[in-house]
């Protein structure tokens, strides 16, 4: 049975095709802000990517912040279970996710079988989400993509108090002009970011072994940090920007 | 569907009648004491005095949904963004009039503060007894980190005295021992009402909803001392009760039990209601509600004014973490609930800041523990969708605890 997984989060769409115990296609556009417009967006490319069309597809699970405002799809289901799910499929042996999407992070803790049993998400503000990595790269004027690698260069991480992203931006700004290097303040940013994921990971209370999921963790420097507050391996895989619409594709297999 | 509680029309006429008798004071012969929520009432009702709460007209201007726009001004006096909207809500509306009630809250005579809820009613009842110029009475309750102790015993009990002494003074007549007797036994009487009130919640489907409780509290807090606060929860209890006979739930097909911790998010009772609603899931109970009728034990029915000093001492925001987390554990046994929802409120710190350690505490319940970032009146906190996405994600985790526990 073709199942189709849309996964429509703030800042970017994902989606995933998914039939007969493997995935047939995914593909992923930046949202825009329209919701709905991308979510057909999405399908429209996605469909002609597989070369199926919506009649081939029997069922589908929206999730993300979007995810009510999918009027074809069959259910709703929060990132939470879907991020799951998705991970469980890709690295069966995971029992701690993390994941940092662009306006909420979340810890999801799954038991032995994938299931949920706990989760946590930033409660209080931006601070610890994608969106504070966004802002800092464009404070350092850097790529997005090159952030990570950027850090690990850097030998003395600086050091960044506040949590708060509009504050930080500020200090970083000074530290710029206090002369510390690019690659430390780098390197500083991602260890700050890291520390506020760490503390929500010890309230669910780590078990590992640990992944990440999410376009976050395509960011090395994020996932080095992370290693070495937990210390423990952070695992991830490619398709970590998927897991949460491949989830969302797996549980649509289960619906009758 | 269970519909309305009957019992909530003749509420609502009796606050009526409450303020309106609190407005037109002046005209009765009757003076006004603005009094903190955990305030010790009974003296002043055996006294004959109005008391009136700037704490539930800040409940009432949430529920209103004004609470934003009226500590925005109080901010913009110079109160900063995290003093307690109900003070910022007060102080806005003593001075612009702003107000459910028409014109606002009548004018005290007097001010009775208790800190056995915050820190924060101290300044915020100073300020307000230099602007209406006006006497103060402050009961000052020792924190409890783990035990009542004699000294404090004695020093609480002094100040009772001493209480007596202001209103003799402030009233200029005699304190009515009397009457006093006569209130203090109502007001134990009321609060074990209001106890098997909230008890009825335990039944499955539950009666009633936290929603509800936040609503039917207003006279325990007010009233509690005079008859009809006793009239009216006997009624409401023989309502729950029937409800409780027929099976009649609040929430359609309750499937999941949940228990609140803080106070509500006022503008935001409908939506809240609907939306756990719509997972099949009941607020049943709530820690807040609940600490109107959590000292009973301590107060001595022929001895209300010997005793009351241990029992405002004692309440639930004046205890250590620990003993919270008891009272929590307690609940969860009690109303046999599927998981807790903690409203983080950025107003009031005492019950915000131990609930991290709380969720440790409670850590063998083993049910799931959502956070809610808001304020119970300022809706300029209140994020929708953040809050829609964890309360999905929660009563997702819930569900599947649960098919998994079926399954065995
Ligand atoms: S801080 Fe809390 S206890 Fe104090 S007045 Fe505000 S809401 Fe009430």
């Amino acid at each position: 049975m073709l199942t189709l997984g849309l996964d429509i989060g703030s800042l970017t769409a994902k989606g995933v095709l998914f039939d007969n115990g493997s995935i047939v296609e995914k593909h992923l556009i930046q949202v825009g802000y329209n919701s709905k417009n991308a979510a057909d967006k999405l399908m429209e490319e996605l469909l002609a990517k597989a070369s199926v069309t919506s009649s081939d597809i029997k069922k589908v699970i929206a999730t993300g912040y979007g995810r009510n405002s999918i009027d074809f799809a069959d259910k709703s289901v929060s990132e939470i279970i879907c991020h799951g799910k998705g991970i469980h499929f890709l690295l069966p042996d995971i029992r701690t996710i993390i994941d940092i999407g662009g306006q909420d992070s979340k810890v999801i803790l799954l038991d032995e079988k994938g299931t949920v049993v706990n989760f946590v998400m930033n409660d209080k503000c931006a601070a610890g989400t994608g969106r504070f990595l966004d802002v800092m790269a464009r404070a350092m004027e850097t790529e997005i993509q090159h952030f990570g690698e950027l850090s690990l260069k850097g030998k003395n991480p600086s050091k960044i108090s506040s949590v708060c992203t509009v504050f930080a931006e500020s200090e970083i700004i000074s530290l710029v002009a206090k002369g510390e290097n690019r690659e430390d303040i780098t390197s500083g940013i991602h260890l700050s970011i890291a520390r506020r994921i760490v503390s929500m990971v010890k309230r669910v209370g780590l078990v590992t072994p640990v992944a990440m999921s999410g376009g976050v963790a395509l960011n090395i420097g994020v996932i080095d940090a992370l290693q070495k507050l937990l210390k423990t391996t952070v695992k991830t895989t490619p398709l970590a920007q998927y897991g949460g619409a491949l989830g969302a594709a797996l549980l649509a297999q289960e619906i009758d | 569907m269970a519909g309305r509680l009957k019992a909530t029309k003749k509420m609502k006429r009796i606050m009526r009648n409450y303020y309106m008798e609190a407005k037109y004071s002046k005209y009765l012969g009757k003076k006004v004491a603005w009094i903190t929520s955990g305030g010790p009432v009974e003296p002043l009702i055996a006294m004959g005095v109005i008391p009136v709460y700037p704490e539930n007209h800040g409940a009432m201007i949430g529920a209103s949904k004004m609470g934003g726009r009226l500590s925005e001004y109080a901010e913009g006096l110079g109160y900063s963004q995290d003093v307690c909207s109900y003070v910022k809500d007060d102080i806005t509306s003593s001075i612009t009039k702003e107000s459910p009630i028409k014109g606002g809250l009548p004018e005290p005579d007097m001010l009775i503060c208790s800190n056995n809820i915050c820190g924060t009613v101290l300044k915020w009842y100073e300020i307000q007894a230099r602007k209406f110029n006006v006497p103060l009475f402050i009961y000052d309750t020792p924190f409890v980190h783990t035990e009542f102790t004699d000294e404090a015993r004695d020093y609480v009990n002094e100040q009772t005295k001493e209480y007596i002494r202001f209103l003799e003074k402030t009233l200029g007549k005699k304190f009515n021992y009397k009457k006093m007797n006569l209130v203090g036994k109502r007001s134990l009487h009321a609060m074990k009402l209001w106890k098997e009130v909230l008890n009825t919640a335990a039944h499955k489907p539950s009666p009633m909803t936290a929603f509800d409780a936040f609503f039917h509290l207003a006279l325990i807090v007010t009233l509690r001392g005079k008859k009809i606060v006793i009239t009216y929860y006997q009624s409401l209890l023989k309502e729950l009760q029937e409800r409780n006979k027929q099976n009649i739930g609040a929430v359609d097909n309750e499937k999941y039990r949940l228990l609140w911790d803080n106070l509500p998010i006022w503008f935001r009772m409908r939506w809240l209601s609907e939306k756990f609603a719509s997972h099949n899931a009941a607020l049943v109970a709530d820690t807040y509600t609940q600490a109107w009728c959590g000292v009973i034990d301590y107060i001595d029915e022929n001895d209300f004014l010997g005793t009351m000093g241990e029992a405002y001492t004692r309440i639930h925001l004046n205890v250590g973490v620990d003993q919270m987390a008891d009272t929590i554990k307690g609940f969860i046994l009690q109303y046999d609930v599927d998981g807790l929802v903690m409203h983080s409120n950025r107003s009031c710190k005492p019950y915000s800041f131990g609930q991290y350690d709380i969720q440790n505490l409670i850590k063998e319940m083993d049910i799931p523990v959502l956070m809610i970032e808001s304020d119970m009146t300022d809706d300029r906190k209140f994020a929708e969708s953040q809050v829609e996405a964890r309360i999905d994600a929660f009563m997702e985790v819930i569900k599947q605890k649960r098919k998994e526990k079926s399954e065995g």
